[in-house]
């Protein structure tokens, strides 16, 4: 850390305290809070590009994986769904895996030839007809329990904290499939391939219902902090607050807000703290000779495939975990809010800003530009609102320019990735 | 005349809005390819591009419109398709001296190049956003049908009716139309063999005294057009929705891979392949087997293989496939 890193890291500082003294701390801590989970997101993304230089850009299935998570550990489980229709799903499930497992072996172990090939589709194609012969009844008559409020599966009911883990878990899992399959392939080949199993991860959590009840969302999903109703109704709190004189509604809002600040300072502090150790190990060492020169690192006995797939579970991993941490957050799961404009390249463009391959340079990339995405939609409004003073209201060319304002937001991301490209491709902060 | 019925229900539901779908697809997929050709990157902003040409497309209808200009019985779309790809072809001819050109001078790998085109995504989305709105605008006029399932089922006396869309001919005419010009030109003028010799080489190209720069902006004018025609005809047989042409950049891929990128005639092979494979696993063969079957075995349920909220997967699984098992694509690409 030199003088120029804190100086941009107090820029932040300085840019939400400004918010806090000028809107409200409210919404300061509010940013302060996404802030923190971009930054995580963007600590993801840095480990795959930055030390690695795999171009995946699934980020926003992996984040999705993350919602999943928190839904599936913390909700309350559905107990007549999973009497009815759980053995259903379980035997689907299972199906499915066999199937896939059968027809791998098959195509390992027999020799290649004719026989080979028909077996294999064979078994896929029948495994895939059973496994929908044992899904469909099972998921109709899930969701056709209570389904104005369940007609899912529910979760296990633990407290959410844990969905944190499961999320990245989640994310692993379905990362190391992925990277067995795309691993390998040329770098643009590789990223429209990530592009494309994310939109499937998006599509299945929005189709399938009784999984996370698909675009019915979930609500309620339980905090791991206080709710502001009963900090409104404890007498201890009503007293504190009044002791420090402020409005007690917004002293609770306040207190959640932080506590929650807490909880992802401490998440984003040991992520960051491992994520220095392992760069700054024989292992990160490695990942980036790779990076550097993929041949040589392979003349050198490295296996530079199963490298490359472990940085990608870690990767999306750590995105998952984000995910999970913002659904806790918002406390609903939206399948809708996924968009790989706002999940996937806003996310790209705090890496690539913050300095891809410095962590730090990530962190800052997420505090900034997090920041910038909340902020120009007001600042857009406010530039629009006195481009058209000059137009007399009515008229629909004014009002159009005033609504069209919050897509300025993907025109400034995108200016700003362009010339940062161009004129300061190592980044804000750049790799030592 | 089950079996015909069958047949017209296939027909009806498949085969004529697959050829439609593919006949658009392979539009874009040729844009991608001549980008991956001739400028060596996957262009991400391929599907903005398409979206920003039909955006004035649609603006130019829309003024036709209030002028009461009109080509009854087609839509007034074609006529104003000239106007979009001037504008495409300026929008695009100035990313390319804005951004792309200070890559290829600098000669920075490919993954630059293709995150310099997320940036430009990134910016025409929220132009055309910005201009058009993010929802659906729906800008077919003219006749509907070319041939009513009505007037089919009197004419034949089949209980299916078959129904073409006056917007699917087009399609087909259009894009044959397009893509035997784009072939001519490719394989007889002075100008496209430079552009193929450039493609395949491009060292020797410059050895042989081909201006790089006129290339690669012809290549641009190519794609503008081709990315205008297929958007337009994609929109008024459809609808325009800009989140759904950003979507469209898997299909294009899928199937300029599967043809081998780089080469013409592989993405529209491909670009069928995908049309085809997508709308017959997305089809709900439930009536087309009540025809077949005797009455018993007729099934209950709707047997689709897949649901059409999945049909990226399609395309997806396609890609793969492909890349595993034959990464040059079905016909060798010179880019792999």
């Amino acid at each position: 850390m030199n003088y120029r890193n804190i100086g941009l890291f107090s820029l932040v500082a300085v840019f939400l305290l400004f918010v806090g003294f000028t809107q409200s701390w409210n919404v300061a801590f509010g940013l302060l809070n996404f802030c923190l989970i971009s930054a995580v997101m963007s600590l993801g993304v840095n480990i795959q590009w930055g030390y690695a230089g795999l171009f995946s850009i699934g980020t926003v299935g992996f984040v999705a994986l993350g919602g999943v998570a928190a839904v599936v550990t913390s909700m309350p489980p559905v107990e007549e769904a999973w009497r009815t229709g759980g053995p259903g799903i379980l035997t689907a499930l299972v199906t499915g895996l066999v199937t896939i497992v059968v027809g791998s072996q098959i195509w390992k172990r027999l020799p290649s030839g004719r026989a080979r090939n028909i077996s294999m589709i064979v078994v896929l194609v029948g495994g895939f007809f059973l496994f929908r012969s044992f899904l469909d009844p099972a998921v109709a008559i899930i969701e056709k329990i209570n389904p104005a409020g369940e007609g899912y599966l529910g979760g296990l009911g633990l407290p959410v904290i844990f969905s944190w883990v499961v999320g990245g878990l989640f994310a692993g899992g379905v990362a190391w499939v992925i990277g067995k399959i795309s691993l390998g392939l040329r770098s643009d080949y590789l990223a429209i391939a990530t592009l494309g199993i994310s939109e499937i991860i998006i599509a299945v959590i929005k189709n399938e219902d009784w999984l996370t009840r698909g675009v019915k969302n979930v609500i309620g999903i339980p905090r791991p902090t206080a709710y502001e109703v009963d900090l409104q109704k404890s007498e201890a709190f009503i007293a504190n607050a009044n002791w420090i004189g402020i409005n007690v509604v917004e002293a609770s809002s306040l207190y959640v807000k932080i506590s929650y600040g807490i909880l992802f300072v401490i998440v984003l502090g040991i992520i960051l703290w491992l994520s220095e150790k392992s760069l700054h190990s024989p292992w990160g060492r490695m990942m980036r000779a790779i990076r550097d020169n993929e041949v040589a690192a392979e003349a050198m006995g490295k296996d530079v495939k199963k490298r490359h797939l472990q940085v990608f579970i870690i990767g999306s991993a750590v995105c998952g975990i984000a995910g999970a941490m913002m659904t806790s957050l918002d406390g609903l799961m939206t399948p809708q809010s996924y968009q790989p404009l706002r999940f996937t390249f806003l996310i790209w463009v705090m890496v690539i800003v913050g300095g891809s391959g410095n962590n730090w340079g990530a962190v800052l990339g997420g505090f900034l530009m997090w920041f910038f995405w909340i902020e120009v939609e007001p600042m857009g409004h406010w530039l629009l609102s006195i481009i058209t003073s000059g137009i007399p209201d009515g008229m629909p060319i004014k009002e159009h320019l005033l609504k069209s304002a919050a897509h300025m937001r993907l025109i400034t991301m995108g200016m700003i990735l362009l010339l940062t490209l161009r004129f300061a491709p190592k980044g804000l902060i750049p790799e030592k | 005349m089950d079996l015909l019925n069958a047949l017209v229900a296939l027909s009806n539901y498949v085969i004529v809005p697959a050829i439609a779908y593919g006949s658009q697809l392979a539009l874009g997929a040729l844009g991608i390819t001549l980008i991956a050709g001739v400028l060596r990157f996957s262009n991400f902003a391929h599907g903005e591009t398409m979206a920003f040409g039909t955006m004035i497309v649609i603006l130019v209808t829309w003024w036709f419109k209030s002028l009461g200009i009109s080509i009854y019985p087609l839509p007034t779309a074609l006529l104003a398709l000239p106007f979009g790809i001037i504008g495409c072809i300026a929008m695009v001819l100035l990313t390319d001296k804005f951004v792309y050109k200070f890559y290829r001078k600098a000669k920075s790998s490919p993954v630059v190049l293709v995150m310099a085109s997320l940036g430009v995504t990134f910016i025409m989305n929220g132009i055309i956003r910005f201009i058009i709105g993010p929802g659906d605008q729906r800008f077919a006029d003219g006749v509907r049908f070319l041939l009513k399932p009505k007037d089919f089922k009197i004419m034949t006396g089949l209980n299916e009716g078959l129904a073409i869309k006056l917007t699917q001919c087009i399609t087909l005419v259009t894009a044959i139309i397009i893509v035997t010009a784009l072939f001519w030109f490719l394989n007889k003028t002075r100008t496209g063999k430079s552009m193929r010799a450039f493609s395949d080489n491009e060292d020797l190209a410059l050895l042989s005294g081909i201006n790089p720069e006129r290339v690669v902006a012809i290549t641009w004018v190519f794609v503008a057009i081709l990315a205008t025609v297929a958007g337009t005809l994609y929109g008024i047989d459809k609808t325009f929705k800009p989140f759904t042409y950003f979507q469209l950049l898997l299909p294009m891929f899928a199937a300029a891979v599967v043809g081998g990128l780089g080469n013409p005639v592989g993405a529209i092979v491909g670009a069928f392949v995908v049309s085809f494979s997508e709308i017959s696993l997305t089809y709900a063969y439930k009536k087309f087997l009540t025809y077949l079957l005797p009455s018993d075995l007729a099934p209950s349920s709707l047997v689709q293989l897949i649901s059409t909220d999945y049909k990226f997967a399609v395309s997806f699984i396609i890609l793969v496939l492909v890349l595993l098992f034959r990464p040059t694509g079905l016909f060798k690409g010179p880019s792999t």
